[in-house]
């Protein structure tokens, strides 16, 4: 048994492939849905209510897509490079960090700083942060060959508890009764409501624009040509001169800057300041996301919507069903492996 | 602390014990992420393999099951997310890094849910009898230990040799080289990587059950928190050799048990800068054997029958 590749692309096998996928993994999840002994029908009533039913649903769903989008558009851009960073979360922690220690310097006053200089200069501070953590791992493998899996899973490990050190040290918000959290922002360094008496915050609009941003560039300049190609096989990229190491530093600034801007846009956005748990896994789920868009900057957008109103649907679903909300992590591992297998089939078949 | 403190310390049979039993894990981890590498898989499943382990080993000896029975378990849950990584990155030659996340997180995920659906209600975590102690045995550092630690220990020899000195183990590491090699010798690639990822899974499924039912008496959410990343970086720091994966992770576990000690004797420094250490040292170890690693050529790439 082997793997052909079809010689003529199906359009109907590639239309109909997710929705091959989603079915199969709604199949899957129904039966875990039994096995907790909750009514099926209802259980998944509530998880769309949930996440996409109502004005609510939709404003929860999409303040919790903003930080998944960032973090998503970071691991698209680096996968597409074959650059494995898995170290978004650390870089996001890293991001809210420098954000926090920037803007809310000198007990939360920021000196007095008008807010239009403050402002740039936390979102570079955290930006920078997210982009240097992502630097070290990448210079270590393009100069010494160390694989960047293994370096950026432990810096995540590494960075939580620098996090963790700041927050029960210098960065500690003294009024905050032993509660590990930082000082918080000032309220003109926050970003806006974009919809009123919601959540939803203009850090949506940050990451809609960089998804628009990074397509074009990924598709119509010669940098995304030369990302491309070094992804493809980087030895051919490197024989017809485009520069591998440099192009993979390039594309660690902006894989580790936008998650490290999600940390930002976090604090700035929903929190207020940092703590230890405000990202449940974030940086992992990009990656999810990322793979579950093929890559693609706008889809992203779409999938980290998705992958919000799982989240945000399986939480208001086990309020009324005895159903635990890690259902929704399973949805959403299930959804990527069959995914997977979908596109793969739209593109080869199983031959004897 | 002071070097009598150190001297002591070392001379402490207890210390030495602590050592072992932090290696422990790491070593069955290591071993099977070994197997699988060796045979040109990448699995990044192991962290969700352990915690599947770890739950699947405690809730079978929970349910009134024997200890081995757990463990028994916990390696047959470990070989059916291994059976499922190859089946998507050997049978589908998927990517290796993605599938193996995408194991870590059903696996983390489908045992959280597993745990919270047969206990809907339990604040703390119900506790079972785990290993005894081998005290029996009157040697002072490994009477201290369970027989879980005792296999591990075997374990090490037995797949050095299985490895080096059988057809099957040459077979493996060659599939692991030169794919296409094997198939002319009319050897099913396939095959031989399916069961390497199934029967490394298996040991990594073992790794997390001692974390039940050895070194705990629950099972904890987090509760592997990056072993099987540490697994994954000691696979390359030993080259791929079984005997020196041993070491690296004696090396590991030494320092992770003298970062607890000093933690609890030295004021003043954040207990954080002393959890760092064990992961900021694997990177430096790293980097140290980088330049003079020898990965199995074939590692992360995908074959395809008639496909050059």
């Amino acid at each position: 048994m082997r793997l052909e590749a079809r010689a003529h692309r199906s359009r109907v096998a590639i239309v109909v492939a997710p929705f091959a996928a989603i079915a199969f993994t709604l199949g899957v999840t129904m039966l875990l849905v039994a096995w907790a002994g909750a009514p099926i029908g209802q259980t998944y009533a509530l998880m769309f209510d949930g996440g996409f039913g109502s004005r609510f649903a939709w404003s929860e769903t999409l303040t919790r897509a903003t930080p998944l989008m960032l973090t998503g558009l970071s691991a698209a851009v680096a996968f597409r490079a074959r650059l494995w960073n898995i170290g978004a979360e650390g870089q996001l922690y890293a991001g809210a960090l420098a954000a926090v220690a920037v803007g809310g310097l000198h007990g939360g006053s920021g000196f007095g700083v008008p807010a239009a200089v403050l402002f740039p200069a936390m979102l570079g501070a955290a930006v920078l942060a997210g982009a240097v953590l992502l630097l070290i791992p990448t210079l270590l493998r393009t100069r010494f060959g160390v694989d960047e899996v293994v370096t950026t899973l432990l810096l995540n490990f590494i960075v939580l508890l620098f996090v963790s050190m700041m927050l029960d040290g210098p960065m500690k918000d003294p009024t905050a009764l032993g509660w590990p959290q930082s000082v918080a922002l000032r309220d003109d360094l926050q970003l806006d409501r974009l919809i009123a008496r919601t959540r939803v915050h203009t850090g949506l609009v940050y990451a809609a624009v960089l998804a628009a941003v990074l397509a074009f560039v990924m598709r119509a300049t010669t940098f995304g040509f030369e990302v491309r190609a070094v992804g493809a096989n980087a030895r051919a990229a490197a024989f017809v001169g485009i520069p591998v190491a440099r192009t993979m530093a390039v594309v660690a600034l902006i894989s580790g800057g936008l998650a490290g801007l999600a940390g930002a846009i976090e604090v700035a956005g929903r929190t207020g300041y940092v703590t230890l748990d405000m990202s449940p896994g974030y940086g992992y789920s990009g990656i999810v996301i990322a793979m579950l868009a093929g890559l693609n900057p706008l889809g992203v957008l779409v999938a980290a919507i998705f992958v919000a109103g799982v989240l945000v649907g399986a939480d208001s679903m086990s309020r009324g069903v005895a159903v635990p909300t890690y259902i929704a992590d399973v949805i959403v591992a299930v959804s990527l492996v069959s995914m997977l297998v979908a596109t793969l089939f739209a593109r080869y078949r199983l031959r004897r | 602390m002071t070097g009598a403190d150190l001297v002591a310390l070392f001379a402490n049979a207890d210390f030495w014990s602590a050592v072992l039993r932090i290696a422990t894990p790491l070593i069955f981890g290591t071993l099977g992420a070994l197997l699988c590498e060796r045979a040109g898989v990448l699995n990044l499943g192991i962290e969700g393999i352990m915690v599947a382990g770890a739950f699947a080993g405690w809730l079978a000896v929970y349910q009134g099951a024997s200890l081995w029975t757990g463990v028994a378990a916990a390696a047959l849950a470990g070989a059916a997310f291994g059976l499922l990584h190859a089946l998507l990155t050997v049978s589908l030659a998927l990517s290796q890094h993605v599938s193996g996340l995408g194991i870590t997180l059903f696996a983390t995920s489908a045992s959280y849910f597993a745990y919270r659906v047969t206990f809907p209600n339990v604040s703390t975590p119900p506790t079972i009898r785990p290993f005894a102690e081998l005290s029996a045995i009157p040697i002072p550092v490994l009477a201290s230990q369970t027989a879980l630690t005792w296999a591990a220990l075997v374990a090490v020899p037995i797949i050095a040799w299985m490895l080096y000195r059988t057809p099957l183990g040459l077979a493996l590491r060659m599939v692991g080289e030169n794919p296409a090699a094997v198939e002319g010798q009319g050897i099913d690639v396939v095959r031989l990587r399916t069961g390497a990822v199934v029967a490394g899974s298996a040991l990594m499924g073992v790794a997390g059950a001692f974390l039940t039912l050895s070194a705990f008496n629950a099972f904890y959410f987090n509760m592997v928190n990056g072993r099987g990343w540490i697994c994954i970086a000691l696979v390359v720091f030993a080259g791929w050799r079984p005997g020196k994966a041993l070491a690296g992770a004696l090396l590991f576990a030494f320092f992770d048990a003298l970062q607890l000690r000093l933690q609890q004797q030295a004021g003043g420094i954040p207990y954080q800068l002393y959890l760092m250490a064990p992961y900021l040292l694997s990177i430096a170890a790293l980097v140290v054997v980088a330049r003079r690693a020898t990965y199995p050529q074939a590692l992360m790439k995908p074959w395809r029958k008639g496909e050059r």
